[in-house]
């Protein structure tokens, strides 16, 4: 243990003076004080001090620091703002990590094209607000979007709570410029539709800081809509919810959001937020339109008959905006409601098709008894991304245990029903286990072929996303420390 | 099924073992576009049918050998579409063409390509493994997203059996408007339009005449005929399916270039004649007076890439050639996917 601590601290040493080297005063980090903040990122039950963290503030400085861990073989963990729940940015012990707080300019706003090239470690509103004075907004829109980075959804493939309409990352990012590992710089899509050749921006979109580093991301703008008006509608059950949104679908709209909560979801935000939810409701349903102000009218006209007609109780409208953000606040203030009723709670994240909505809720119903555990459920109804909440404490004995039994029977069930075990949270440590119950070995080696194809050298936060098969044997899960998340300040939805 | 995938799975091994090419082939219908064709056929049209379809899910799973006509009726039947509008260049097109070539039609500008609405495929490796990628599901990010990567491959990582697509509502209204433009003004208009919160659907400029078709509901189409002005053209509806398919009397020629552009990229001085679609970003051009070489340099030069879409001659290359870089991860990629070099060969590069 001696020799392996001082092995690492002579590692420590050797990896901060080659990065020093190649990097401005106060941008190579090798103290603890220093590397602390670094030591996880949203999914804070993983902790674990980095080797050195690397801050380069330009292009040729995240260059260099990949010349300097390609020459001395040191595995690189990229980090945009650490706002990610699935570990994707968990540092590595004989890692760097590197950091891309400080290329944080937006290079270029171009109204006429509807464009902006930033660097990556703009943060995402940061963009929308840039673009707002020509009407213009970056769509996705991550609940984390006042601190998390365009970088960060780059790896990701962020999406939100109206990507059923706008699409997510992979559908609004034209272009991203990333250096790889070779020492070089590509550039993957195009401002021009169809990029040449394969589309490996595509691959590269949520590939979770595995196949290089961005330096450079070209968004798309969208026009802002004029105004959004949102119903709030009741059900005595989640199957005539879950059929709601069926019948909303059917009748040819796709609202701008559409989302679905519990009883148990909500009854723990409205003592929170006081929205004016029913509390008696099974499940509650808020479907957005949005548009010009006589298109939202007719939506709203429509989708209130699908509503009626589908067996929804009471019906509110949103007549002002003051309003609108009342409906939606309880929606979004979900996850910290469940850390102030329960010491500790995991979030899950399958997605799955809403048809076996009925069939996955009656079965986390049946997982709540056989674990002894609670599940608030928030859906994203539109697009089947179910965020179960399991509530426990880990000071009980046993809790956390059944918890993370729990989580992984949810996805095993999300799998089984013809879903996926995330839908926007990402893999990173925290599932990895979990890509083995979705992923077949022969798959799973075509995943490694697509990562050596960027990184031969397997340096790029390697062992996240994509287990080795050895790797299926064993377990994990995330786990939110006395219902504190960090950044508990953001709204998690 | 099981015994077509057998019966590819059989021809690929064996194409494997020996080091010969095949070529992938479903209705044929574009066999001019893209690289000489090389290699044995590996006919797909055995393997055919929509295996789900849930039109309230606006999720479609589809063999790929089936008949795009048949999809479209079918989704047609439920009221929903493909909104990337693949072109329709016969009734043999399968769905597994319209994948591997990676074309859209009018709506691409506004509603997305190809690789956006694909949620998941199945692929049949050099190996003859039989490999899923996505899902069902519109939001997946377990694993890489290999299966848009399938998008536009033109068949070079293996034999795509399967896909699963995302489908839209058709739009409850459509209005189609023309406006007397020249091309630097169409162009600017394009992309100030492009800005504004509009339910544009469609641009195409020709000729001096812009037209541009609207979609949504009734009152969104009716507040921006009202905005816009210009002249509701009667047959809108054969008009786009015109440019859709590419039967328009414009696209009956030996030669043409399609040149992909950053939408607002100015007016390009190449000779010829230009139709423009996607708002700028697709310019079509026939009859230039630049060779390919200089029509190649002055697209890159504005931030594009041009395609010699057909040709008699394709000597001068089918596609753009991206960065030594690209193509080296390019080969990375073919190697694991398709070790031996069977799938079509020399279709893409």
């Amino acid at each position: 243990m001696t020799t392996d601590l001082s092995s690492l601290a002579a590692r420590r040493h050797e990896v901060a003076q080659a990065l020093a080297a190649v990097l401005p005063a106060g941008a190579a980090l090798a103290k603890p004080e220093d590397t602390r903040p670094y030591e996880c990122d949203g999914l804070a039950a993983y902790r674990q001090m980095p080797l050195v963290v690397a801050l380069p503030h330009d292009e040729a400085q995240v260059l260099a620091v990949l010349a300097v861990c390609r020459r001395l073989g040191v595995p690189v963990v990229p980090r945009g703002a650490g706002t990610g729940l699935s570990g994707g940015a968990t540092p590595i012990a004989e890692g760097v990590v590197l950091s891309t707080a400080r290329l944080n300019r937006i290079v270029r706003l171009d109204a006429t094209s509807r464009t902006a090239v930033v660097q990556p470690g703009v943060r995402n509103l940061a963009i929308s607000e840039a673009a707002a004075p020509h009407g213009l907004y970056y769509a996705p829109d991550p609940s984390s979007q006042i601190a998390c980075t365009i970088g960060g959804n780059v790896a990701e493939n962020s999406g939100g709570v109206h990507c059923l309409k706008y699409g997510l990352t992979v559908h609004n990012v034209l272009r991203v410029r990333v250096a790889t590992i070779d020492g070089e710089i590509v550039e993957l899509g195009s401002e021009a539709p169809d990029a040449p050749g394969l589309d490996l921006l595509s691959v590269f979109i949520g590939s979770e800081g595995m196949l290089g580093i961005v330096t450079e991301v070209t968004v798309k703008l969208v026009p802002k809509a004029m105004c959004a008006r949102v119903i709030m509608a009741s059900f005595g059950d989640v199957v005539t919810a879950g059929n709601a949104v069926a019948h909303v679908i059917a009748a040819g709209i796709i609202p701008a959001g559409l989302e679905m909560m519990d009883r148990t979801s909500v009854r723990m935000v409205e003592p929170f937020v006081q929205a004016g939810y029913d509390l008696e409701a099974a499940a509650i349903l808020l479907c957005e339109a949005d548009g010009t102000a006589e298109e939202v009218d007719d939506e709203i006209a429509r989708m209130t008959a699908v509503l009626r007609e589908a067996g929804a109780g009471a019906i509110a409208v949103s007549t002002t905006e003051a309003e609108r953000l009342r409906f939606w606040s309880g929606r979004k203030n979900a996850f910290p409601a469940a850390g102030r009723i329960s010491p500790d709670y995991y979030c899950m994240d399958g997605t799955i098709p809403r048809k076996n909505l009925a069939q996955v809720l009656t079965g986390i119903a049946q997982m709540e008894v056989k674990y002894g555990l609670r599940c608030a459920n928030v859906f994203h109804a539109g697009d089947g991304n179910l965020h179960p909440l399991i509530l426990f404490d880990a000071n009980q004995p046993d809790e956390l245990h059944r918890a993370e039994a729990f989580g992984a029977e949810i996805l095993a069930l999300c799998v089984a029903v013809g879903g996926t075990i995330t839908g926007e949270h990402g893999v990173g440590i925290e599932k990895i286990d979990s890509m083995c119950v979705q992923f077949r070995p022969a798959e799973l080696a075509a995943f490694f072929a697509v990562k050596k194809a960027f990184d031969p050298a397997m340096l790029l936060n390697p062992d996240k996303a994509i287990p080795t098969l050895h790797r299926c044997a064993e377990f994990g899960r995330l786990r939110v420390t006395n219902g504190v998340l960090p950044h508990a300040g953001l709204p998690r939805f | 099924m099981a015994d077509t995938i057998e019966f590819f799975r059989d021809r690929i091994q064996a194409a494997t073992a020996a080091g010969t090419p095949l070529r992938i082939v479903g209705g044929a219908s574009k066999d001019w576009y893209g690289g000489p064709l090389q290699g044995e056929p590996l006919d797909t049209r055995g393997h055919s049918g929509i295996v789900d379809y849930e039109p309230t899910e606006l999720v479609v799973t589809v063999r790929c050998g089936t008949p795009l006509a048949q999809l479209e009726a079918q989704l047609r039947e439920h009221r929903q579409m493909l909104a990337f509008e693949p072109p329709r260049f016969g009734a043999a097109s399968t769905i597994g063409g319209v994948v591997a070539s990676g074309l859209s039609g009018p709506r691409r500008a506004t509603a997305g390509a190809v690789r956006d609405f694909l949620l998941g495929a199945q692929l049949l490796n050099g190996k003859g493994e039989l490999l899923n990628f996505g899902g069902q599901v519109m939001k997946n990010v377990a694993g890489y997203d290999v299966s848009r990567l399938l998008a536009g491959s033109m068949g070079v990582l293996g034999l795509i059996t399967q896909v699963s697509l995302k489908v839209l509502p058709l739009p409850l209204v459509e209005t189609t408007l023309r406006f007397e433009l020249d091309e630097i003004a169409a162009l600017a208009r394009m992309n100030d339009w492009g800005g504004q919160p509009l339910p544009l659907s469609a641009t195409c400029w020709h000729d001096g005449v812009l037209t541009v078709r609207l979609s949504g509901a009734e009152p969104a189409v009716a507040a921006a005929t009202r905005k816009l002005g210009g002249a509701e053209v009667a047959d809108g509806p054969a008009f786009w399916t015109s440019l859709r398919d590419q039967t328009h009397a414009f696209f009956d020629t030996d030669t043409l270039w399609r040149l992909a552009l950053p939408p607002a990229a100015s007016a390009l001085i190449l000779g010829g004649t230009q139709l423009i679609e996607w708002g700028g970003g697709q310019r079509w051009l026939k009859a230039p007076r630049a060779g390919a070489a200089d029509i190649r340099r002055t697209v890159a030069a504005a931030g594009g890439h041009a395609t010699l879409y057909r040709a008699v001659d394709k000597r001068a290359g089918a596609f753009h050639h991206p960065s030594a870089a690209i193509l080296r991860i390019h080969e990375r990629l073919q190697g694991a996917f398709d070790p031996a070099g069977i799938f079509n060969r020399g279709r893409l590069y």
